[in-house]
């Protein structure tokens, strides 16, 4: 028989405090069963013998000494099964969709242990998005995790359902599935991407677990952890090829904000904890790939930048993990330009791996390296024209001038459902490129200029 | 003596621990899984402690142990080509173990108890030999011979017994008059640095193959760099970079707090690529130590000091070892989670105020030394720092600054344009151009020292021009200042930017570095010497060799093809002085 403790001393914020309990193990999932029978969840966050210090997950709002705390002698599991596929759960995995309870196959511990660097394959293959700022300048890889950083009022969701219903692995039927966890989002964002999951019919192939901006702030915080989990079971036990999507990241992170300040911790930046680094990574290092598995989980996580700030702790922190970022931008969008994807400080830090010879062309690195240096030096030269005009430029210069305008026109836009292969991206590639001199090509070897260049095509 | 004593209190990494007789430092064993960590703190009858391992489950009242001994590393044959976790826990030991994700609980030697390695003894019987001394050795592989010696915190004396052989790391290969028996491996604390006779200044550099690094701004052996720089910069290539071309005989790879998929892209690369000096696999020559992101954050403020230790018992041995430490950011990190965690009151930022003591300490642990056996090694360290929000002011890049001597400003604008490496030539700075300005007269060339002054120095004027021509445009300069900035160009597109992941261009020859840079400087004069006669600035500057010259750094054999584009430089330069454009 479990015990019922009716010892809480303290309740403070999203934080209780039970005294003269029985030893209780650090990380030990609590039920917390109120005076009207509810029962709340919770998780050990420190264990002494003197005082335990819950955390309530779905917020302490109810809460009072006489509430009968139990602990459970283990931490939070997930009931992993495949018929997870196709359902809607909380955020902290409960049926939301009116749907029967999950009958799971097996209990995993939604922490997860830490995969061993020397088991992990490394991420090679393509995945073609469809989306040419991606696929030809910022390639995604199986196993990787690419944030999209945004900011308010971007069309971030957009990409991220677009790519989700793009994304393949170009001549390759393998199982795919994708796990969609909202953190903190509006019920309108939501029923956006429930409504485009069950339009497209993605629905059958998604796990769907939704924290809406009105649910507790600390639920969120086991969210990712959920949805990873399940991302694991289905790459591992089911082969599958597995695509995250947590969003939005800056909700979680002040969640966690939340709790540190409830807990009277010493903040770093901003008031953020000081392990945030280590809490992130904790997420964003369970995307990958293990050698001779057959499945792999990839990560888009998205984040807004607060005030466009990318040097914002949480873009910043986020940056330094994952590997690269595709970052989404205001002025594009003004411009009218769907996907605004500013790839100058956009990286994929994967893309070498993934692409060349045998993978998508001999020519991608040459030519998205030459898209990049000409689209920079056009950037800057319209600061120069503001300035003096564009009659002082030289020959050069207005020519890198009208490529930045046509790669913004033609190789950045590109329509909603507009499905790009990884030829059709590197043919508006050249295409672009042929309006400059082949001298101006220094990134170029002559070998693919000779091949590619649209006039000798024709000729 | 009470050995065994109870938990208290579990909060994350950090462990209560009473009734325990503990020194600071010493490992234990906590809980029934007997997890490992260290004592951190002492504050009357408890002892605080930081766990290695993942602490959920743990409970008030479960059992802890005191080894007594401080955390320490496993020295001996065996050390090359481990991967490692930050306490020398063998990565590929642990998956045979616990399977692809890592659990806890798992103990694991550093090196391996069962190999058998051919010892050759170098003393004999009735010799006498001090801590230090060389008793034998190992060729551990191909090229790196392992030296046996006596372990510096033993007393030495006079030989009784030595015998060449087949022998594991737990075998007797000496055995002392006074009883004292030697092992081919020996125990060392990671927080202690290993003793040396006396510490010499440094005057050979560390020869990197990165034109920037080597031309520029070169580190000496056994000097100390800093390679800060925001996310996508290129810091994490460039530290690869080093660690493949490095002349260094040993490459201590430090990943701490980094990515897992990283570490399979250097675990994948290593041992498939050559080393430049030997042709043998680079594996051979490398220690890795890979304590990801996600791994225990205690095992991470660990892992520094493991690695510094292995390199001083190789640079003991008279070795040159390039340590890179990546990133020493998550490193601080580790140890502001730590602190917080003990509440200790924060300096800076919420670092504790011990940072720029313990980043000084382990820097120290850099430089050119001679042994207790009186060989010289040197240990050249390079930290990566990561700075918050790129800001070079945060308490870690501030605090590594003042250390270093070597500072390799990365630069987030010039990766968005496409120049690797990012290396920021304006903010970027050495302190040992001085020292190995001698060096390089007698092994580059006699004038090595003033073509790159002259190179700078033209750098520089662009860097002031750039800010003219921001406002009036480049036609408005006088066109002796057209012709230095188209030289600037030159350097910075041809020179200075190197593919790293082009075969040839990865790696780039003292001798080749010297003739790109000497051609390109051959260009400014000559181009000077025209100007002056009166040539047009556009014929100069749209000659067509200067584009062939900038292909020259793709070619394995360049000489004969720089030869002849030099020849039509010339032709060309000779035309344009007829002229005939």
């Amino acid at each position: 028989m479990v015990k019922e403790y009716k010892t809480i001393t303290q309740v403070a914020g999203p934080l209780i405090f039970v005294e003269k309990t029985e030893p209780v193990g650090y990380g030990e999932f609590v039920n917390i069963r109120l005076a009207d029978g509810t029962i709340k969840r919770g998780e050990v966050l420190d264990t002494s013998e003197d005082v335990v210090v819950v955390q309530v997950y779905e917020g302490t709002g109810g809460l009072n000494k006489d509430c009968a705390v139990t602990f459970t002698g283990d931490s939070l599991k997930l009931p992993a099964s495949i018929d997870l596929l196709g359902r809607i759960l909380s955020g902290s995995g409960l049926p939301r969709d009116g749907g029967p309870q999950i009958v799971p196959e097996k209990m995993m511990d939604i922490y997860g242990a830490a995969m061993n660097p020397y088991s992990r394959a490394q991420p090679e293959e393509f995945i073609q998005t469809g989306i040419s700022t991606i696929d030809g300048t910022n390639t995604l890889v199986r196993g990787q995790k690419l944030p999209i950083f945004s900011g308010s009022g971007l069309p971030h969701m957009e990409i991220a359902l677009q790519i989700a219903r793009q994304a393949q692995v170009p001549g390759s039927t393998e199982k795919f599935a994708v796990v969609f966890a909202a953190m903190g989002i509006t019920n309108e964002e939501a029923q956006h991407a429930m409504a485009d999951f069950e339009k497209t019919g993605a629905l059958e192939r998604a796990v769907v677990f939704l924290n809406l901006a009105d649910d507790p702030a600390v639920e969120r915080l086991i969210t990712p952890k959920m949805a990873l989990t399940t991302a694991e079971y289905l790459a591992y036990e089911h082969d599958m090829h597995v695509l995250v999507i947590l969003t939005d990241v800056t909700n979680y992170c002040e969640a966690l904000r939340q709790m540190g300040a409830a807990r009277e911790e010493v903040p770093a930046r901003r008031g953020y904890p000081g392990y945030m680094y280590t809490d992130l990574a904790g997420i964003y290092e369970r995307a990958g790939v293990i050698k001779g598995n057959k499945g792999s989980v990839t990560q888009i996580p998205i984040l807004t930048m607060p005030g466009d700030d990318i040097t914002h702790p949480i873009p910043d922190l986020s940056g330094y993990i994952t590997e690269g970022q595709i970052v989404v931008s205001q002025e594009l969008h003004r411009k009218g330009i769907y996907p605004p994807i500013n790839v100058l400080p956009s990286l994929s830090r994967l893309m070498n791996s993934g692409i060349g010879n045998g993978k998508t062309r001999e020519d991608h690195k040459a030519v998205s390296d030459q898209l990049y240096a000409g689209y920079a030096e056009g950037r800057d030269l319209r600061g120069l024209v503001a300035i003096v005009g564009k009659e002082a430029l030289s020959e050069r210069d207005k020519k890198i001038l009208e490529f930045a305008d046509l790669f913004e026109d033609q190789f950045v836009r590109q329509g909603r459902s507009e499905n790009r292969t990884i030829e059709d991206t590197l043919q508006v590639g050249w295409n672009i490129l042929s309006s400059l001199p082949k001298a101006y090509l220094g990134r170029i070897d002559n070998k693919y200029i000779d091949k590619y260049y649209p006039e000798n095509k024709a000729e | 003596m009470e050995v065994k004593g109870k938990v208290y209190r579990v909060a994350g990494p950090v462990v209560t621990v009473v009734d325990l007789d503990t020194k600071m430092y010493d490992v234990v064993k906590v809980g029934h899984e007997g997890l490992m960590g260290e004592v951190i703190k002492i504050v009357g009858n408890k002892s605080i402690i930081q766990v290695y391992e993942e602490t959920s489950g743990i409970k008030p009242g479960e059992p802890v142990e005191n080894t007594g001994l401080p955390l320490s590393v496993e020295l001996g044959p065996g050390l090359l080509e481990s991967i490692y976790d930050g306490i020398q826990r063998p990565l590929s030991v642990l998956k045979d173990e616990m399977g692809n994700f890592i659990k806890r609980g798992v103990s694991a030697d550093g090196l391996d108890h069962d190999k058998f390695w051919e010892f050759n003894a170098c003393v004999k019987k009735g010799d006498t030999v001090k801590p230090g001394d060389v008793i034998g050795t190992v060729q551990e592989t191909e090229n790196i011979e392992h030296r046996i010696m006596v372990p510096p915190n033993m007393e030495g004396g006079e030989v009784a017994e030595i015998k060449s052989g087949k022998y594991t790391v737990d075998d007797v290969v000496c055995k002392l008059k006074d009883g004292t028996e030697l092992k081919m491996a020996h125990r060392w604390p990671v927080r202690a640095p290993r003793p040396v006779t006396k510490k010499l200044a440094p005057k050979i550099p560390l020869i990197t193959g990165q034109r920037v690094l080597d031309a520029m701004f070169p580190v000496a052996k056994g000097g100390t760099a800093a390679i800060p720089g925001p996310f996508g910069s290129g810091k994490t290539v460039t530290q690869q970079q080093l660690a493949k071309w490095s002349d260094a005989n040993i490459v201590v790879y430090i990943g701490c707090g980094e990515r897992g998929n990283e570490m399979a892209e250097v675990l994948n690369e290593f041992p498939e690529l050559e080393d430049p000096q030997t042709g043998r696999p680079l594996m051979e020559r490398t220690v890795l130590i890979a304590n990801t992101s996600n791994m225990p954050v205690a095992a991470r403020e660990a892992s520094v000091y493991t690695g510094i230790t292995i390199a001083e018992y190789f640079r003991d041995m008279g070795y040159d070892i390039a340590l890179m430490a990546d990133s020493t950011s998550r490193w601080a990190e580790a140890m502001r989670e730590i602190s917080s965690r003990l509440e200790e009151m924060p300096g800076e930022e919420g670092y504790p105020a011990y940072l720029s003591a313990r980043l000084a300490e382990f820097y120290e642990r850099a430089g050119v030394a001679q042994s207790l056996n009186d060989a010289t090694g040197s240990i050249t360290v390079i930290g990566a720092v990561s700075p918050a929000g790129g800001d070079f002011s945060e308490p870690v890049t501030q605090n590594t600054l003042r250390i270093v001597k070597v500072f390799w400003a990365l630069d987030a604008k010039l990766s968005q344009k496409r120049h690797f490496p990012a290396i920021n030539w304006l903010n970027s700075y050495t302190l040992y151009q001085e020292t190995l300005a001698p060096w390089f007269t007698e092994n580059v060339a006699p004038d090595w020292n003033d073509l790159r002054g002259k190179a700078m120095e033209i750098l520089q004027l662009e860097a002031e021009l750039n800010e003219i021509v921001q406002l009036v445009g480049s036609d408005a300069l006088p066109e002796s200042q057209q012709v230095s900035m188209e030289s600037a160009r030159m350097i910075r597109e041809i020179f200075l930017q190197q593919n790293s992941f082009h075969p040839v261009d990865t790696y780039c020859s003292f001798d080749k570095q010297y003739k790109l840079l000497k051609s390109i400087m051959r260009w400014d004069e000559l181009a000077a010497k025209y100007l002056a006669d009166g040539a047009p600035v556009k014929a100069l500057v749209a000659m067509d060799s200067k584009a062939e010259l900038g292909k020259i750094k793709y070619e394995e054999n360049f000489d004969a093809m720089l030869t002849d584009v030099m020849n039509k430089m010339e032709a060309e330069f000779a035309e344009i002085g007829s002229g005939g454009y």
